[in-house]
């Protein structure tokens, strides 16, 4: 395709890229097939309770109605309830809402019905038709007030290193709370499914995952079919930074109704359905103690944090992490605990926890040095360590001081002053602030098949899908380095769990893991052609596998250059038109390498605020990386960007605002809920340390999809601190926030 | 296998499809130029030119991020202006001349903002991408594209999630200083 388009721009672009550009590209919502009914998801009124009546006689005599499904007349699924069904063997629980299950209502915006009808206007009209009559009970999503009473408060995990509450001690300290809303995902493309059973027990689904394999199991274990049975397409994610980690009731609610109504099913969620249908960031509060000695050096930390999940699954994740390993401390003690709230389940959203745990350690950071009176940037460098302090292993590569460096130069950083309030342009205040941010840096298992065709082109498969990060691109990449040949010739095919199994995308294992799977596969491919050779090839005969060298499917012996056979003559004299292999990497286990693994940023923000207004206006971003070899560099520079984007948001705008006298969320639109736009974007400079971490993985890349958004809130914050004196814990940072806050 | 059987007899069983009396869909008849494309259509009265694209005709260049009018990725034109599809019900639209994504280009030729937005790589998912480049068009037809802080605030209508804001504006600014005719 790429071929037939004159453009000039060819070499770098994204392999997808093309299709991107002319709207070819075909997301979940996008596929029509034969018959399809549509369906619109009708969601509860209360917030916690039950139906007491469902009235759809309106709803049905609607144009073009077909069904309306609930919990009355939903069939009855084995993953709903595996002891019913003790008889077959591939079920599992439901993980999540067993949606129209049962009668019960959990949060405000729960699907209660779903309207099937001919059209999606149709659809819409009957979904509005339909009548409920509940039952409401007294329900709870009041975190700010709830969080407070201890009974409410589940699991605390603890941990300590040292001396409890050390910081107290030291002869500087600082402690404060900090506050993270609800932050949601809302990728642009809303999730979606399309449920269509070829047979009685084959079901194939277009849906938005970020991982065909994982939905596959999920499907295969809600209706205890074999996985086999069970295909999922996913070959254009339109963004999810963790919305699309796992299955949510869209899933359950299509494939259910397909099987009911006896037809192909699409059901695409509206955005108001995206802010708590899919997931969220969860509303958090910390408080975070530091204290060192005169000449900067940490003597505590403290950081404790209770963030919210819903009543029906408990949601942890890594918000005190950092606190535990990432600068030389002796004495650390963190606690952290959930707090059950009567809304939907929380899930992983970009740098999840230690996007909000970095958040309050590294503004907690930047006052202790401001009290200190050091840089900020000295103070960090003074605490860095190459030993992980919770697994006390040395770290396989850190270069965080480069990114000190660099992201110091690129910002301007010298043009700083360590007072607030003394660097002045016209009436803005002008602030300079940074922020770190570390996630774990891991490899799993991934299985690719790599197949070369006697024309010399080579098809990489596996089950992955890709949410716009880039993955087919860095993949491409990955295979023409191992084989030497142009990146044109090769093509990775992935989207469709029929494809060897490839890992979810998440937690910035993509590169890693399949990276190390692409590149096996092609070491292998090399491996299997030289065996070919010393097989099929008189001159080759006997000849030691290591006296062979291979160049771009060219082999030679290495002790005579004028011995050689290509792979096309190879293949054609196997009388075959390809050859392939399916390999399976395995996954990393630290302890076997006894390093500690983890992907490394450091932000760096410019800002004006307004001396009268408060206004807030960011001038110019640094967003600098230390995650390995990068692969591909036009892709990873672009997640910076977007983790920047998203940092901003973070800092700035974000937030869900729950109505706690219905419980309902009264901001679930775009327009209301805001994200970061064009003009709210300042010139940003993306900077790679790209240097090869030696132990991760063959190619020495690590994720970064994560890093690019941690810590970035506390670079805004300090920057803000830095131009105004005014710290504002609670996110967002706004300027009706500032204009209350004392300097 | 055999006992998956089971199961999908016992929700086939349990479930019987009940019947219903079909009722009339309302409809009117719209003619339309769509890319070029006249076509003479009986429409859902209550369909938007964002349904009709992507539903009936096959055009899912034109995408749904909100159907609410907030995002802009459903941004087409109509009459050579910048509107959303999501917000512009068929029937209102009798007579209109529409371009969406997949009319931009020209055969295998790529529009001038494609080919930069292909350069500067200014998209990752590519969800937002048809509508960014087409509120880019108009955006430098109509002499909008002045500064880097009129492109932005022309493109304030058009969200993307995954942050490519910067490359968007590089690829716009590149294509306003070519000079080429867009
Ligand atoms: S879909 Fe039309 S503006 Fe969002
Ligand atoms: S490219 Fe994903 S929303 Fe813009």
């Amino acid at each position: 395709m790429k071929k037939n388009f004159n453009s000039a721009y060819l070499p770098d672009e994204r392999v997808d890229g093309l299709e991107k550009v002319t709207g070819k590209a075909k997301y979940t919502a996008e596929h029509q097939l034969p018959n399809m009914a549509y369906a619109v998801f009708v969601c509860s009124t209360i917030a916690k309770g039950k139906i007491k009546h469902i009235d759809t006689s309106k709803a049905l005599s609607a144009p073009g109605a077909i069904d309306v499904m609930h919990y009355e007349n939903c069939p009855k699924v084995p993953g709903y309830q595996p002891a019913a069904f003790p008889d077959l063997k591939n079920v599992g629980e439901w993980r999540g809402l067993k949606v129209f299950g049962d009668p019960l209502v959990r949060f405000y915006g729960q699907p209660v019905a779903l309207a099937l009808a001919e059209s999606i206007e149709s659809a819409n009209e009957v979904a509005k038709l339909v009548e409920i009559e509940y039952e409401a009970e007294a329900f709870e999503t009041d975190f700010d007030t709830l969080r407070k009473d201890p009974s409410k408060l589940k699991g605390s995990n603890n941990y300590v290193r040292g001396k409890i509450q050390a910081y107290k001690e030291a002869p500087f300290f600082v402690e404060a709370e900090y506050n993270v809303p609800i932050e949601v995902h809302n990728p642009m493309e809303m999730h979606a499914t399309i449920a269509f059973w070829e047979t009685a027990d084959t079901v194939l689904l277009h849906d938005k995952t970020q991982g065909p394999k994982a939905t596959q199991s999920a499907v295969a274990r809600l209706f205890g079919l074999p996985e086999k049975n069970v295909r999922i397409i996913a070959e254009n994610v339109g963004g999810a930074f963790g919305s699309a980690l796992r299955s949510w009731a869209n899933v359950p609610a299509a494939v259910i109704a397909a099987k009911k109504i006896q037809r192909p099913v699409k059901l695409v969620l509206t955005r108001p359905q995206m802010f708590n249908l899919v997931g969220y960031r969860p509303q958090a509060w910390q408080k975070v103690g530091v204290g060192a000695d005169a000449n900067g050096n940490l003597l505590g930390i403290t950081h404790h944090a209770i963030s919210n999940t819903s009543r029906y699954e408990d949601f942890r994740e890594g918000i005190v992490d950092a606190s535990k390993f990432l600068y030389k401390c002796d004495h650390v003690d963190t606690e952290y605990k959930i707090l059950p709230l009567d809304l939907s389940t929380p899930t992983w959203m970009r740098g999840p926890g230690e996007a909000t745990g970095c958040f309050a350690l590294e503004c907690s950071l930047d006052d202790l040095a401001f009290k200190l009176k050091m840089d900020p940037i000295q103070f960090r460098i003074k605490n860095f360590t190459e030993i992980q302090q919770e697994s006390k292993l040395p770290w396989s590569a850190i270069n965080l001081k480069d990114c000190y460096a660099k992201g110091a130069e690129l910002i301007g950083w010298k043009n700083r002053k360590q007072l607030p309030k003394t660097l002045k342009e016209g009436d803005w205040y002008v602030g300079y602030g940074m922020g770190v941010g570390v996630f774990g840096a891991g490899r799993g298992t991934s299985t690719v098949r790599a197949i070369l065709h006697a024309d010399g082109r080579v098809v990489l498969e596996s089950a992955v899908s890709d949410m716009g990060s880039g993955t087919a691109t860095a993949m491409v990449k990955v295979a023409a380095n191992a084989l030497g040949i142009p990146e044109e010739k090769i093509k990775f095919v992935m989207g469709d769990s029929d494809l060897p199994p490839g890992p979810m995308q998440g937690g910035s294992t993509t590169t890693s893991t399949l990276g190390s799977g692409v590149h096996l596969a092609c070491e292998s491919l090399k491996d299997l052609l030289k065996d070919m050779a010393i097989q099929m090839v008189d001159s080759f005969k006997s000849m030691a596998k290591d006296k062979i060298g291979i160049e771009g499917l060219k082999l030679f012996s290495l002790d005579n250059n004028n011995i050689s056979v290509t792979a096309r003559e190879l293949i054609d004299k196997k009388k075959v038109s390809f050859i392939d292999i399916v390999k399976t990497s395995p996954g990393l286990n630290t302890r076997e390498i006894q390093k500690a693994t983890n992907s490394f940023s450091v932000h760096f923000v410019k800002v004006h605020v307004h001396s009268k207004t408060n206004e807030i206006q960011l001038k110019h971003v640094v967003t600098t990386g230390d995650a390995g070899k990068i692969i591909s560099e036009a892709t990873a520079r672009s997640q910076m960007l977007g983790g920047a984007v998203g940092g901003i948001g973070m800092a700035l705008t974000e937030e869900v605002k729950v109505d706690h006298s219905t419980g309902k969320i009264s901001n679930a639109t775009l327009g209301s809920y805001i994200v970061p736009r064009h003009t709210m974007i300042p010139h940003i400079d993306v900077w790679f340390t790209n240097k090869p971490d030696p132990y991760i993985n063959a190619i020495g890349a690590k994720g970064l999809g994560e890093i690019a958004i941690i810590g970035f809130a506390a670079a805004v914050s300090n920057a803000i601190f830095n131009a105004t004196g005014k710290r504002v814990r609670d996110l967002p940072i706004t300027k009706e926030k500032l204009a209350k806050v004392k300097a | 296998m055999a006992s998956v059987g089971i199961v999908t007899s016992l929700i086939a069983e349990a479930m019987p499809l009940e019947a219903f009396v079909p009722v009339p869909i309302p409809k009117q008849k719209v003619s339309l130029e769509i890319n070029g494309k006249k076509l003479d259509l009986m429409v859902d009265i209550r369909s938007t030119l964002q349904d009709l694209l992507r539903e009936e005709l096959g055009l899912t260049g034109t995408k749904k991020g909100c159907a609410m009018g907030d995002c802009g990725s459903c941004m087409i034109h109509i009459n050579g202006n910048r509107a959303n599809a999501c917000l512009s019900l068929v029937v209102y639209n009798d007579g209109n001349k529409i371009t969406t994504i997949e009319g931009l280009s020209n055969g295998d030729q790529l529009h001038p903002v494609q080919a930069a937005f292909l350069k500067h790589d200014s998209f990752q998912c590519g969800y937002c991408t048809s509508g960014q480049i087409m509120s880019a068009v108009t955006c430098l037809r109509e002499g909008a594209a002045k500064n880097r802080e009129e492109i932005k605030k022309y493109m304030q209508r058009n969200i993307c999630r995954c942050g490519s804001y910067q490359n968007i504006v590089d690829a716009i600014e590149e294509v306003k200083k070519s000079g080429v005719k867009v």
